[in-house]
């Protein structure tokens, strides 16, 4: 994965496939030390101890078109490389949630990368989802909640094209602010 | 100018007016992009987003665009696959986000399938 946006997309992704109604996204830097955390919860089926375990070993998946998952794996490997921590947290029946975080200066800290398109491209393949993005920096912290749209949009689909290029200005018009 | 949600507003209003909606129906031809963590890794991200942007500038109305997961051929990811109703599927491999505007214009407008960007095609 070149950058943390892909990550979180691809970690959502697993959320989405255990049945997440509920997801969420935060992106918080954190200045002393000298960090960037990402994390990203959901309600979907969780996992048991034993499989929670075993989660962080690429021989391991649920999928069955392959026998190997390489999604945590590699972003544990990422985080760890830059001087930052992985964490997983799971329970049956409840969600999980995954939190990486990043050395800043770190040589080997991948760049954050597009994080609008990550988001919009969530909120296209699954618009019946909720999710909430929120991004915590030094100068403050910017939220997008897709209920909140769905609030506003009374029906119209939250995937019509309009609106998500309605949402990825929104997006990167925060990002330029914080 | 800074996006606002009174422009969301707006675009809700033009959009319940607008009648025509796409709506989802079995004479729809559907274009699903592979966003496992391979397709991922390989760029199908900015393949799907060029799709989607194709088909909405294009106006294409009975065309629905959506995402799955492993397709089971990670090494020729990015995979886009095409669902046409009373045709056989095509898969296209290897893709990136012009040879994914040019399969817009010229499957799904023109339909002529890009035989060289297909499964078939791949070594």
């Amino acid at each position: 994965m070149e950058d943390l946006s892909l990550h979180i997309l691809d970690i959502s992704q697993n959320s989405l496939r255990a049945g997440a109604k509920n997801i969420f996204i935060v992106i918080r830097d954190l200045p002393e030390p000298d960090l960037l955390e990402i994390s990203v919860e959901d309600d979907g089926s969780g996992m048991d101890e034993e499989l929670l375990s075993r989660v962080t070993d690429p021989f391991v998946t649920t999928r069955d078109t392959r026998s190997i998952g390489l999604g945590i794996p590699l972003l544990k490997m990422a985080a760890e490389m830059s001087g930052g921590r992985f964490n997983i947290t799971s329970e049956t029946g409840k969600g999980t949630k995954i939190v990486a975080s990043f050395g800043r200066s770190h040589i080997d800290s991948p760049p954050l990368g597009d994080i609008a398109e990550t988001v919009v491209t969530l909120i296209q393949g699954n618009p019946d989802v909720r999710f909430r993005y929120e991004r915590c920096t030094e100068q403050g912290v910017f939220s997008l909640d897709t209920k909140e749209l769905a609030e506003i949009l009374q029906g119209v689909p939250l995937n019509e094209p309009e609106v998500l290029q309605w949402i990825r200005e929104y997006l990167e018009d925060a990002d330029a602010d914080i | 100018m800074k996006k606002s949600i009174e422009e969301l507003n707006a675009i809700r209003e033009r959009m319940q007016q607008n009648i025509q909606v796409r709506t989802e129906n079995a004479d729809n031809t559907r274009v699903v992009v592979g966003m496992a963590t391979c397709g991922i890794a390989a760029g199908a991200r900015p393949v799907l987003t060029a799709i989607v942007d194709e088909v909405n500038r294009r106006k294409l109305k009975n065309v629905t665009v959506t995402q799955t997961g492993c397709i089971g051929v990670c090494r020729l990811e990015p995979i886009v696959e095409i669902y046409e109703p009373g045709k056989e599927k095509v898969t296209y491999v290897n893709m990136d986000e012009n040879k994914a505007r040019q399969v817009v214009s010229e499957h799904l407008v023109n339909q002529r399938v890009v035989d060289e960007y297909t499964i078939g095609a791949a070594k």
